[in-house]
């Protein structure tokens, strides 16, 4: 059974064949005694929404079984993949950037639930759950974070450059800010070609300084455009806690003339639940900002302790109260949808799949050296290249 | 029947065939083409001298029936509503493109014919917009998006290199970037430092992107055309003088190869390499060259990025002497690039130093005594030639 479900894991989902069909959880449902149960349960946000010129959705989300256990296994897998990588970069296998999630996986997982594949995301560095909630490949994950020829971007990526074109997950972007214009294009191409479809854009409190940021607002809002923009706030650009480098670090009236929401990030039921209102509200009156209060346990990239510029108590006190993870695990236990063991050994067996996960990734080997050249044009632009002696053509480069 | 097929091939002139192929020629098809081009330029005689002649004639003999006149500013308008008719992903986006009709007239009346969402008007905004146009291609259209003039486009530097020229190659191949970047560039008449930039070497060493430059209405129109139909981003020089440039081009569609570059007037003696407007000043140069008894032979290297090691190849082979004339800056510029390509190349067949006139390394100054010196007269030229065939 176990191997079934490991064999299920590790092999590339074929391109998601009908993009309108809701995502399905990262991990198939075990057949334990869990219940898999879709009838609605009403559950209350941790708190009320704060709005900017609108009228927020209520408290009241409605779940299932189901859904809690999905949200419950994806959000663990999250987890237990960033807690993996982290040792991975420790081993020198994984080098240069490497931007960890932990803790704010509720954003990704909620944003998810409440929209399609149809739908576009585009996030900047910390992009690896994002990559895996839009049912990206374990194994291609941790192969690109290794630099090998199975990555999702080949090999040539990296950890902040993760893409799913067959999701519509358009990455995965290094310049802090500057996905932001790219997120509107895309939002203006869904328009354009009337898809009826929305982008997430989602930034950082850091990149929420950045001007293009004001500026992309300015056309969203004047053009209408189905856009949410996400701001993730976990509160510390790098190092610089967001109060020392905004003078209003209420990012959800930021947009002045665009209606905003601030959601507890940590709760994944109030993520859906705007998330959901969201993409209502811009498919009819154009953008909102959507400011995702969420925290990670990380440090900012790996050579960052993440303990200079906050304290120790602090990162104990978020996970101890906000854990997005414990949150789902304690309603489940609440309602009595799995038992506190059955959850035990489903993250048993996501520690598992992780591991077959990163085995299979290691196997694949480095890129060929004629990758170096491929992908920098479409086409073969037809450049020749001359042999060493300068006379005789020898090869046209890609 | 020779020099027609020369002066065609030698134009990149590509009959469409099909309604819409995305790309230009077949990289073999277009080598063969050049093969024959060299073949017919070997052995006929006349050819050169129809060719020296202008433009026009090469242009009008491509087409079938007269032909029409143009100013360049019309021939990049027809190229966008022919290829705006012909694909509804493509659109045109930036700072008074739509119901002021475009700072040079390019898009003159194209919001009345296609609507305010396909020319888009945007505000001044330039690093946005351009990321827009980027986001936009990611997601399947083909914007054309236009810089009111190419120094502004430094605002959007950051969006052309770090996600235009690089996220084809990020993303493993999955997403490709076939927008247009374009925009009057080069020193104009007076318009002081900031409007008479000379970017082509800011943007050379961005990987990814290609880079071609117009100096004709012919040209233009081929290379708007071709950029539009690109996979890849390109960005499209045209120069701030040289929108008013009247030319006879051909009814019948046609493009230009992206990777080309054009034969202006062969010769013997010398390899003039050029583009843009610096083409016009070593054509000058090139009459008094010709009555002083020398027979250079003019390239308009057209394509910025790659260059085509073909066409210079093939010349250096037979005149062995290189001068290089443009309009970029000094330090890092074209034919800086150009000059080391030649070198690694073409060593063995150099018989003379390569010279390269540039335009001074400074802000082009406001005063038209300093401007003129600032970019590289035909006077030089002259005296360059006379140099390097001593």
């Amino acid at each position: 059974m176990a191997a079934a479900i490991l064999r299920r894991l590790t092999t590339r989902t074929p391109a998601a064949a009908s993009a309108r069909v809701a995502p399905r959880p990262l991990l198939p449902l075990l057949a334990r005694g869990v219940s898999d149960s879709t009838d609605a349960i009403t559950v209350e946000t941790s708190v009320p929404f704060k709005s900017h010129i609108v009228d927020p959705p209520s408290r009241s989300a409605t779940t299932s079984a189901r859904e809690l256990l999905s949200f419950f296994r994806d959000m663990a897998l999250m987890r237990r993949a960033e807690i993996a990588a982290d040792s991975l970069y420790k081993a020198k296998l994984i080098r240069g950037f490497c931007h960890l999630y932990d803790g704010q996986e509720a954003v990704a997982v909620g944003m998810e639930a409440a929209i399609t594949r149809a739908d576009a995301i585009i996030t900047a560095y910390r992009d690896h759950c994002a990559y895996l909630a839009r049912g990206g490949d374990l194994v291609a994950a941790f192969a690109e974070l290794m630099g090998r020829r199975d990555g999702c971007s080949r090999g040539k990526g990296g950890s902040m450059h993760f893409y799913k074109r067959d999701a519509n997950f358009f990455g995965g972007h290094g310049i802090v800010g500057a996905q932001v214009p790219l997120g509107c294009g895309i939002a203006f191409a869904q328009r354009y070609r009337k898809e009826g479809t929305v982008t997430f854009d989602l930034y950082g409190d850091g990149a929420a300084n950045q001007g293009q940021l004001f500026e992309a607002l300015n056309m969203a809002a004047l053009w209408k455009l189905p856009v949410i923009l996400v701001c993730e706030n976990n509160h510390y650009g790098m190092g610089t806690a967001e109060w020392r480098a905004s003078k209003s670090p209420a990012y959800y009236k930021r947009g002045d003339y665009v209606p905003g929401l601030k959601v507890d990030g940590m709760d994944v039921l109030a993520v859906k639940q705007a998330c959901k209102f969201a993409k209502d509200h811009v498919l009819e009156n154009g953008p909102i900002i959507l400011e995702m209060d969420t925290y990670r346990y990380h440090g900012h990239s790996m050579s960052d302790p993440g303990s200079t510029y906050r304290t120790r108590d602090e990162i104990a006190g978020i996970r101890q109260e906000r854990d997005p993870i414990e949150r789902v695990r304690k309603l489940i236990l609440a309602h009595d949808f799995a038992t506190a063991q059955e959850l035990k050994d489903m993250e048993k067996e996501i520690r598992k799949q992780v591991d077959a996960a990163i085995a299979k990734a290691k196997e694949s080997p480095m890129p060929d050296p004629s990758e170096l050249f491929t992908n920098v044009y479409v086409n073969d632009c037809g450049l020749e290249s001359f042999g060493v002696d300068r006379k005789v053509v020898r090869t046209v480069l890609p | 029947m020779a020099a027609a097929a020369a002066s065609s091939t030698l134009h990149g002139v590509g009959a469409v065939a099909s309604p819409k192929p995305r790309s230009a020629a077949p990289a073999a098809a277009r080598r063969t083409a050049r093969v024959a081009a060299a073949a017919a330029k070997g052995g006929a005689g006349p050819a050169r001298g129809r060719l020296a002649k202008a433009d026009e004639a090469a242009a009008a003999a491509g087409s079938k029936s007269g032909g029409h006149e143009v100013l360049m500013f019309e021939a990049l308008r027809e190229a966008l509503i022919e290829e705006m008719n012909l694909d509804p992903t493509v659109c045109v986006m930036g700072e008074d493109v739509g119901h002021y009709g475009g700072s040079y007239k390019v898009t003159k009346g194209l919001a009345e014919m296609f609507g305010d969402l396909r020319v888009l008007d945007t505000p001044i905004a330039e690093n946005s917009f351009t990321g827009m146009g980027v986001g936009a291609a990611m997601k399947g259209l083909r914007p054309v998006v236009e810089g009111m003039n190419m120094g502004f486009l430094l605002l959007a530097y950051n969006q052309i290199s770090n996600n235009c020229g690089m996220l084809h190659y990020t993303s493993g191949g999955q997403f490709k970037i076939p927008i247009v970047i374009r925009g009057p560039g080069g020193v104009g008449r007076q318009l002081g430092a900031e409007h008479s930039q000379r970017l082509e070497s800011y943007f050379q060493s961005i990987p990814g992107l290609q880079m071609v430059a117009c100096s004709t209405p012919y040209n233009a129109k081929g290379l708007m055309k071709a950029a539009i139909r690109s996979e890849n981003p390109v960005v499209l020089f045209e120069h701030v003088l040289l929108y008013n440039l009247k030319e006879k081009i051909p009814d019948e569609e046609y493009i230009c190869c992206l990777e080309e570059a054009e034969m202006v007037r062969p010769g013997e003696h010398v390899t003039i390499l050029t583009y843009s407007r610096m083409r016009y000043h070593v054509m000058q140069a090139a009459k008094t060259l010709v009555n002083k008894g020398y027979d250079p032979e003019v390239i308009d290297i057209r394509s910025l990025k790659p260059f085509d090691l073909h066409t210079i190849g093939n010349s250096i082979k037979k005149t062995h002497r290189v001068l290089i004339v443009e309009e970029c800056m000094r330090t890092g510029g074209i034919g800086a690039s150009l000059r080391s390509a030649i070198i690694d190349n073409f060593w063995d067949y150099l018989d003379a130093p390569i010279m390269c006139l540039s335009s001074q390394d400074v802000p082009t100054p406001y005063a038209a005594t300093l401007e003129d010196a600032t970019v590289v007269q035909p006077a030089q030229i002259v005296a360059a030639v006379e140099q390097i065939c001593q």
